[in-house]
């Protein structure tokens, strides 16, 4: 039989979905005490390059307060052309267009392997994407200089019709029209004054001009276009213009005198992108890209102030409440995110500098609205340049990898309930029949908007199994999850993806084994932590951390063998013999330790955390490092400081960051040059090797990661030693005696020390 | 060591040079007024000291005596007798010609009559007028000349008209004997005067007392005459026939020479080298009063006749007359301030002033140049005290421009008491260690830096080296602590503020302001040892958004930024909007190609204007710069935005107590604007080109208060109108101006300056700012006693102006002038200025009507005229019948400027006016210099057709009466806002082919606005004369030509000053006789 971990991975690349449980419990009772919830998730869009799209709508059910999708779940009778609901039961007429089907003549999303298919559907226009860029000019010269370059590169990989628009912002805020000829114009905007959308269409003169209504003759539908064709313009009719204007950008001429910040209107420069679109093309895919090169200064969403002096807000300032801005700046992008996923469209914050942005502050537009978050350094960069260039990259059949202004609707069957979501997504407040009453996470709805999503773009999506104790499901009945996800894609096509899943359901009572051998302990880990995080953007660190310690020895006690008071006699099967261990990193992760990042870097850690897929979501919690030696081929190791040897070259991948670390004895061959000895081709093919496979990584990976190429005692190790377990510290070399391993300068326990504190309390008949 | 000996040394004389280098100041001081004064020692080459001030004696009455010093200059000749005007009155020629005309009548004519003359009048009195006794004069005669009486002269006091009238003499009186003939008034002397002294040598004249008779009087024959009718209608309702026969009798109307002797009396220090003989003569001066001659013989029954003749309108008071007397007398010479109190030549006058201590009259003009010495005094004349500062007046090249003064880096010299600069009427005492301060007598240390020693006189040797002691006017260099925040200031800036609403685009005025712009700006005013000016420059559209250009250098095209946030306007860039013209001139021309085209198919008609204006203040705020806004504007700016004005033109407040809102602004904004434009040394230029009513009195408040000029433009023409348009653009442009000033007038002890009119704004009670000041621009400054005034010390005035010339730097300029102060009135009423007085009175008028209803103002002014003269009649004339019209010399043409003011559109409320021309003039007045004010009250009005066209003299004006005109005749008249040409119906052809090269009356276009440029004499001396009236005049003219008989005549006719105007204005007899009832109503 096919083991569960290929079964898990069979459904992940047919459905993009992963269940922390793949055998449900099939009782309330019986589930809240399995520690992890049900939960699942899911990768809407993911790529099955496999999948031909089918070119028609979907068939639904026509109970209104179901409308669950047609799928091969379903009971049908094809001889009376009719189908039953399997989330309500309803019996359904099929459409005229289905006279023809038969058990041999069955359409596409009858058949098992399109558990997953997408529809092509034909309605209302199609509205080209929209890019609006959101310049900061508040920029060193070689800052902007890159800046500009990558703008006017990225212009050409746009699609031809797409409408892009130019904001640009300093002091003063600047719309760019962009139609006319000769003479440049700009609208410019006081960045001090919070306007509303209202004011802003007025001041842009976006305002319809009251058209008299001619004796019951319906408007014009053409207009709005033509209305803000000043300001977004399609591509190829101003590819030069907008070239020439992006050369023509100057540093924001307004002088700032010593011990200044550059007055920077990031708040107002947003909102009246926001504003544009709004009043010009709501509901339509478009993308707002906020480039920043500071802290806003100013104005509303102002996160420092412009005085040198004062530092911008740091961890230590926020829990002793002396981060002065930050409360009102919050509140004012969270609106803004709020309107701007409203109106279904996302904002990329692409923050290059060495201080802080105020990430913190404006993560929510990002967050809600499906946008990018990307920090660097500097926008001159490759970082920068690679990672923007890759929001443009293109998928196999030569479409961009983005979709827009999507909805994701989950049906269940009647025996679970909705929790909610996590991840880049709103609640569309669709109350339903499943829908819970506990929250986790986004909850109180079965449909969420996405407004932006990519191929990789992961929500968890958290269930609560409503059937009670006393109400037994029949052996073999199956809990089905129906996901439909409608989204206009790249290609301007709205489509809809409608994956539908089943699981066997299971008494925990007499069959916990056959649960507990289906538990997926990665996606429970990811799942976890998504709630985890989640609690930690709201509480206090320390009780997110008590809270995960809490529910990991629950599910040690519950899930253990052990004999009562006997740490030693503690033992977990297979399908959870990783789990502490990912615990235990996700501990330490920047996810939820804020010691040592600044809020900017927490909120740009947690956004990405919040919406990859597991892989990548794993790496994050806990990075994988690889080791290359001459003993043989390279071979993932622990994540250990005992795997720091002084004849390996360590490749790790946090996600982050990417670093290549050369041992003791390999980093003095280097500086003695073995390599460029003929007689020594092989410890060169040696070096080679780790920076190949890093290419790789770093080819595909968005946000390209940081790149470190460091050796033994060189500053930037701490990026692996500050990773790895530390098995070795100072406190304990002596006692493991051994010659392997560096020791790691640190107090932190490790993970022998947090295992056995897990076995002791898990055994414990006090807790 | 020896090699060492001549090193030490060496350095032992540059230490010497760097001590005496270090100063600096008195270096340059030094240095500087050495090299003038050889300048005017070249102009002056009979000053017999290289010192400046030191003017030889004879070189300089000769000039400012009018020519009674014969022995050494060319006479002046008669002319300056009276004539009034009329036909006969011709004689009295043009400047040029004058001098040689009247040669025949002996050089000396003038010089030796005037004391025979007085004494002759006062014989006549004696003979004829009983009520006129001969002891009238003892107050001012003093000790009487006695002298000269010619023998011959009793015949001719006798005499009738006739003889007189074939002499041609072009003596007023007799005239005046002509006129009064026919009033069978027999017994007239004073036209005798002049031509009896024609025969008296030239030795004569000169022993004689120079003085003509300073105040002659014009008497209307006793009471009875007095129609009964309900008195006081001063829209003149005095019906013609009810006048009282005006019985006149001036003899020597001539007040300017006297004037001038005058002022040097016995009591005050003598200029240098004064003849002493002429102490004596002095005073008597101030007394000859002349009472008409009783002339009432023939008694009540021979008065009937005339009593019903209209009055004959040459026998009044004439402007023309008296400007023309000055001309003759005073023109073309030299006037030297070096006497306290001395009244200058009138404004009409051309001669060269030379400042010898006290600030040249373009300077500062006074309404009088005495002040009365006590406040009781004062009230008793009511004449204003008031002095009219024409800070940055323009002084001809033939004058000295003001020297600029460094006192080093710790600012000018200032009295540690009263804060006044450093000046001549600082007194140095002890030594020269120590300086008393004339205006408060405070005695102060002299710095060390400026220490000199004093002559056997007590004055410091180096007086006529350092123009702070010596002159009237000066500038000095100004210190940090003069500059905001302490900070040098930066060269001014010029925005360009256009409307691009619809009717500008149609109309066409936005390309032509463009394309004059591209040219005009290299016109930029520029320090004269510049290259470019350092003036930069900035441009902005606007509509109902406004758009701002950046045109830095480095850009290949100019950037547009729209602020449509017009509730709170903003400047949206810095760098690139205000440039220097040379550098961006590619960008700014490309720019100013494209704004036409770019608004070419707007359909925007509304307007905003209160954020235009802010966003100019702003961008010049952000720049740290003060400068000045053109802002060019055509519509009432209804679009939503602060400052947001609605038509409330209502002609149902005309001459209600409510009619004063209509001068008021309409909304609170634009004061309080106004008020930080000032605070930023933003200086507005509103250019308007209505076609309705557009609000003037709120749109134009920033323009007056921010010390900008505002031009309007009715019913815009792009074809007729630009020339016009455009050369007040290109004259403003290139006007020299001080930016970002504060001016502060310091008086001697016992007065004080209460109350200041012009484009100006008050935060306090002392400060005068300005944002900018031009040279057109004149504050007028009313003074109070607080205290009694000392006659040995005089009232000082000192008027300090701070600011920032064009190049950016921070300058003072002193303007000082000493008054006398006497306890006499007659020599209070003797040193007024009329000119000088009807710009007072307009300008405390035009500010009374904001606060009161115009009934009220235009009584006060019509009680103050009446109350002014009657306290004349009632301290200094002879006693006579109360009947009889006595005007002061000084005063003479008061009651016609008086009148013309209260028949001014602003004071005149009639429905058929615009509310905004009102509103217009209103505000252009308030700011004019007393040149300016004359003119627009009393248009010039000159004959074309009989002009002499070979010679370069103008024509002679005439009257502002229709019955000056002729059907034959071609008159142009000008009044520094309008030009006309009248054409009448029976032109002379030939004049009519010269001018416009048509062959007759018929063929003549009234649409033209030029004249075509013809090469015949006739075009070329009319448009010589056209382009000499424009001159130097603010606004430009905009010609319209006028057929007689035609519709425009009835515009044309307003400007005939003296007639009864058709908005009800009363003519200038009835006026008279108006005010003399009111006289007489006092007086009893």
């Amino acid at each position: 039989m096919a083991t569960y971990l290929e079964f898990i991975q069979q459904n992940e690349e047919r459905d993009g979905v992963r269940f922390s449980w793949n055998v449900w419990p099939s009782s309330r009772l019986e589930a809240t005490r399995m520690v992890v919830p049900l939960a699942c998730l899911l990768t809407p869009l993911k790529e099955r390059p496999d999948l031909p799209p089918v070119q028609y709508e979907p068939v639904l059910c026509s109970r209104p307060t179901c409308k669950a999708v047609l799928n091969p779940l379903c009971q049908v009778d094809y001889r009376a052309k009719l189908w039953a609901c399997n989330f309500c039961f309803q019996r359904n007429q099929f459409p005229p267009a289905y006279a023809g089907i038969s058990e041999v003549n069955q359409p596409a999303e009858l058949m098992p392997q399109f558990s997953t298919i997408d529809y092509i559907v034909q309605r209302g226009p199609q509205t080209p994407l929209i890019f609006l860029y959101v310049v900061d000019t508040c920029l060193e010269e070689e800052d902007l200089q890159a800046l500009k370059e990558s703008l006017q590169m990225s212009l050409s990989l746009l699609p031809p019709d797409a409408l892009v628009g130019l904001i640009t912002f300093g002091r003063m805020v600047q719309v760019h029209e962009l139609s006319c000829e000769g003479i440049s114009k700009s609208y410019v905007f006081r960045g001090t004054k919070d306007l509303t959308a209202k004011q802003i269409q007025d001041m842009l003169g976006l305002t319809k001009p009251a058209v008299p209504v001619q004796q019951g003759r319906p408007l014009q539908p053409q207009e709005q276009p033509v209305i803000s064709s000043r300001f977004l313009q399609p591509i190829h009719k101003i590819d030069m213009n907008l070239t020439d204007l992006l050369g023509e950008l100057q540093r924001d001429p307004w002088p700032v005198t010593q011990g200044k910040r550059p007055l920077r209107s990031t708040g107002v420069a947003l909102s009246i992108a926001v504003g544009l679109l709004e009043g010009t093309f709501p509901n339509t895919g478009a993308r707002i890209m906020l480039f920043t090169g500071g802290p806003p200064t100013q104005g509303p969403g102002m996160v420092v102030g412009d005085e040198l002096k004062t530092p911008i807000r740091s961890w230590h300032d926020i829990e002793k409440d002396n981060a002065r801005f930050m409360k009102k700046a919050t509140k004012h992008y969270e609106t803004l995110a709020n309107r701007t996923a409203a109106n279904g469209h996302c904002i990329d914050i692409y923050a290059c500098a060495l201080d802080q942005t105020g990430l913190l502050e404006m993560k929510c537009c990002t967050n809600l609205t499906g946008g990018h978050m990307v920090m660097g350094d500097s926008f001159n960069t490759s970082l920068f340049k690679q990672t923007f260039q890759r929001v443009f990259s293109k998928d196999f059949n030569g479409e961009f990898r983005m979709a827009f202004g999507a909805s994701l609707d989950v049906k269940t069957s009647r025996e679970l309930k909705i929790g909610g979501a996590i991840g880049p997504c709103i609640s569309l407040n669709a109350k339903g029949p499943y829908v819970s009453e506990n929250e986790l996470g986004i909850g109180g709805t079965c449909q969420w908007k996405i407004c932006s999503l990519d191929p990789n773009t992961t929500l968890a999506i958290y269930f609560e199994v409503v059937n009670q104790h006393n109400a037994p499901i029949p052996q073999g009945g199956r809990g089905a999850v129906q996901f439909i996800t409608q989204y206009q894609h790249s290609s301007m096509q709205k489509r809809i993806r409608v994956t539908t899943i089943a699981r066997n359901w299971a008494d925990a009572q007499n069959q916990l084994q056959h649960i507990e051998a289906a538990f997926d302990q990665e996606a429970a880990a990811v799942l976890m932590a998504r709630l985890g995080v989640y609690r930690a953007e709201t509480e206090e660190g320390p009780d997110v951390l008590r809270w995960l310690d809490r529910q990991l020895i629950r599910l040690c006690q519950k899930f253990g063998q052990y004999n009562k008071d006997d740490p030693n006699s503690f033992r977990l099967s297979d399908s959870f013999s990783l789990y502490p261990q990912f615990m235990f990193h996700l501990r330490r992760s920047p996810f939820l330790q804020v010691f040592n990042n600044s809020p900017d870097e927490s909120s740009y850690y947690r956004h990405h955390f919040a919406r990859q897929d597991l892989t990548q979501s794993l790496i994050m919690i806990q990075p994988i490092l690889y080791s290359y030696s001459f003993y043989g081929p390279p071979e993932p190791v622990l994540l250990d400081s005992s795997s720091i040897l002084a004849d390996r070259i360590l490749l790790m991948d946090s996600f982050f960051q990417i670093v290549i670390y050369l041992g003791e004895t390999i980093a003095q061959w280097r500086k003695a040059g073995y390599q460029d000895m003929p007689e020594y081709e092989n410890f060169k093919h040696l070096l080679q090797a780790p920076l190949d496979d890093a290419q790789e990584i770093l080819q595909t990976r968005f946000p390209m990661p940081r790149y470190i190429n460091t050796e033994h005692g060189s500053s930037q190790a701490r990026f692996l030693l500050s990773k790895v377990n530390p098995s070795q510290t100072h406190n304990n070399l002596y006692a493991w005696g051994q010659e392997s391993g560096s020791p790691i300068l640190t107090d932190d326990v490790s993970l022998q020390v947090f295992m056995d504190h897990l076995k002791k309390l898990a055994v414990s008949s006090a807790a | 060591m020896l090699s060492l000996l001549p090193e030490v040394s060496a350095a032992e004389n540059a230490s010497e040079l760097v001590s005496f280098s270090s100063c600096i100041p008195t270096v340059k001081l030094y240095c500087r007024p050495l090299i003038r004064t050889f300048i005017w020692n070249e102009k002056t080459v009979n000053m017999s000291q290289p010192g400046y001030v030191a003017t030889p004696p004879y070189s300089q009455s000769q000039p400012g005596m009018g020519g009674f010093s014969t022995g050494l200059g060319p006479p002046t000749s008669s002319p300056h007798y009276g004539h009034y005007g009329g036909p006969n009155s011709l004689y009295s020629a043009p400047q040029s010609g004058m001098l040689k005309s009247t040669v025949p009548f002996g050089s000396s004519a003038p010089v030796g009559s005037p004391p025979p003359g007085i004494h002759l009048y006062n014989q006549t009195n004696l003979q004829n007028g009983p009520g006129t006794p001969g002891h009238q004069q003892h107050r001012f005669q003093g000790p009487s000349p006695g002298s000269s009486v010619p023998p011959s002269y009793p015949p001719y006091s006798h005499q009738s008209q006739p003889p007189y009238a074939n002499t041609a003499s072009p003596s007023s009186t007799a005239q005046l004997a002509n006129q009064l003939g026919t009033m069978q008034i027999n017994s007239y002397g004073p036209g005798a005067s002049p031509s009896s002294r024609m025969p008296s040598g030239p030795p004569a004249s000169f022993q004689g007392p120079p003085l003509p008779p300073t105040q002659p009087q014009m008497a209307i024959p006793p009471g009875a005459q007095i129609p009964p009718t309900p008195a006081n209608n001063l829209n003149g309702i005095c019906t013609p026939p009810s006048l009282p026969p005006l019985a006149m009798q001036d003899g020597i109307p001539g007040s300017g020479p006297p004037n001038a002797n005058l002022q040097q009396l016995p009591g005050q220090p003598p200029g240098p080298g004064y003849h002493p003989q002429h102490v004596n003569y002095g005073p008597q001066m101030a007394g000859s009063q002349l009472s008409y001659p009783g002339a009432f013989p023939g008694g009540p029954g021979q008065l009937a006749g005339p009593q019903q003749k209209k009055l004959d309108p040459d026998s009044i008071p004439s402007p023309i007359q008296v400007i023309e007397n000055d001309k003759a007398s005073r023109g073309g010479q030299t006037y030297a301030t070096n006497i306290r109190g001395q009244v200058p030549p009138l404004v009409t006058t051309d001669c060269v002033v030379q400042d010898q201590g006290n600030a040249s009259p373009r300077y500062i003009r006074c309404t009088t140049y005495c002040f009365p010495a006590s406040s009781d005094m004062a009230k008793q004349a009511r004449i204003p005290l008031a002095a009219i500062v024409t800070p940055f007046a323009i002084v001809p090249p033939n004058e000295t421009p003001l020297y600029v003064v460094n006192h080093g880096e710790t600012g000018p010299i200032r009295c540690n008491r009263c804060k006044a600069y450093m000046c001549p009427f600082m007194q140095f005492i002890e030594g020269g260690r120590k300086y008393q301060c004339g205006f408060c007598s405070c005695v102060n240390d002299v710095p060390p830096f400026f220490f000199q020693h004093l002559d056997h006189v007590g004055r410091r040797v180096d007086h006529y080296e350092r123009p702070e002691l010596s002159l009237g006017s000066y500038e000095f260099v100004a210190t940090l602590d003069y500059c905001r925040n302490n900070k040098p200031p930066n060269p001014p800036a010029y925005i360009f503020m256009i409307d691009v609403s619809y009717s500008n685009i149609k109309s066409g005025l936005v390309k032509l302001i463009c394309d004059e712009l591209k040219t005009l700006l290299d016109k930029l005013p520029r320090e004269e040892q510049e290259e470019a000016s350092p003036i930069r420059v900035g441009f902005v559209t606007y509509n109902k958004v406004l758009h701002f250009f950046n045109v830095k250098s480095n850009l290949a095209q100019p950037q547009m930024m729209v602020v449509s946030d017009v509730g709170e306007v903003f400047v949206p860039l810095l760098d690139g909007f205000l440039v220097n013209f040379q550098e961006s001139r590619s960008v700014i021309s490309n720019l100013l190609d494209q704004i036409p085209e770019m608004f070419a198919d707007t359909n925007e008609s509304e307007t905003v204007f209160a954020p235009v204006i802010l966003a100019g203040m702003e961008a010049l705020k952000a720049a740290e710069c003060a400068g000045k806004l053109f802002i060019f504007h055509s519509s009432l700016p209804t679009a939503e935005a602060p400052g947001k004005l609605k038509n409330r033109d209502d002609k149902k407040l005309v001459n209600t107590d409510k009619e004063k809102t209509l001068f008021q602004p309409q909304v609170n904004f634009y004061e309080t604007l106004a008020r930080d434009c000032v605070a930023n040394g933003c200086c507005v230029n509103l250019f308007l080109f209505p076609n309705q009513y557009v609000d003037i009195a709120s749109m134009g408040l920033v323009t007056m208060y921010t010390g900008g000029t505002l031009y309007k433009y009715n019913n815009f023409q792009v074809h007729s109108d630009s020339p016009q348009f455009l050369s007040d653009l290109r004259k403003d442009i290139e006007k020299r101006t001080g930016f970002d000033a504060i001016m502060r007038v310091r008086t001697s002890t016992g007065f004080r300056a209460t109350d200041f009119f012009g484009g100006i704004y008050m935060n306090n009670t002392t400060d005068v700012e300005m944002a900018a000041i031009d040279c057109n621009k004149a504050v007028t400054v009313e003074f109070k006693h607080d205290d009694k005034l000392n006659e040995d010390t005089g009232a000082l005035i000192q008027c300090a102006v701070l600011y920032t010339t064009i190049s950016g730097q921070r300058r003072l300029r002193i303007h000082n002038i000493g008054l006398n102060c006497s306890s006499q009135l007659a020599d209070v009423y003797k040193s007024c200025e009329t000119d000088a007085l009807i710009n007072f009175f307009a300008k405390s008028a035009f500010k009374a009507i904001l606060t009161q209803p115009l009934k009220t103002v235009r009584e006060i002014l019509m009680n103050q005229t009446a109350h002014m003269l009657a306290c004349y009649r009632k301290n200094c004339a002879s006693p006579s019948a109360v009947s009889q019209l006595i005007l002061p010399d000084a005063m003479k043409v008061l009651p016609v400027y008086m009148n013309c003011l209260l028949k001014s559109c602003v004071l005149v409320g009639r429905p058929e006016i615009p509310t905004d021309e009102r509103a217009y003039h209103r505000q252009l007045i308030m700011s004019m210099d007393v040149a300016n004010t004359q003119l627009f009250f009393y248009p010039q009005l000159l004959p074309i057709h009989n002009m002499d066209v070979k010679s370069d003299a103008f024509p002679t004006s005439v009257r502002c009466s229709e019955e000056r005109l002729s059907e034959g005749g071609v008159f142009f008249l000008a009044n520094g806002l309008n030009m006309f040409l009248w054409l009448g119906v029976s032109a002379p052809p030939e004049v009519i082919q010269g001018i416009f090269n048509v062959p007759s009356f018929a063929h003549i276009s009234t649409e033209a606005t030029q004249l075509p440029e013809l090469d015949n004499p006739y075009s070329k001396k009319l448009r010589s004369i056209m382009k000499y009236s424009q001159s130097q005049k603010p606004y430009s003219m905009k010609l319209i030509i006028v057929k007689q008989r035609e519709q425009p005549e009835m515009l044309f006719r307003q400007f005939l000053v003296e007639d009864k105007s058709i908005y009800g204005g009363a003519s200038y007899v009835d006026f008279l006789c108006c005010v003399h009832r009111e006289i007489c109503q006092l007086l009893n």
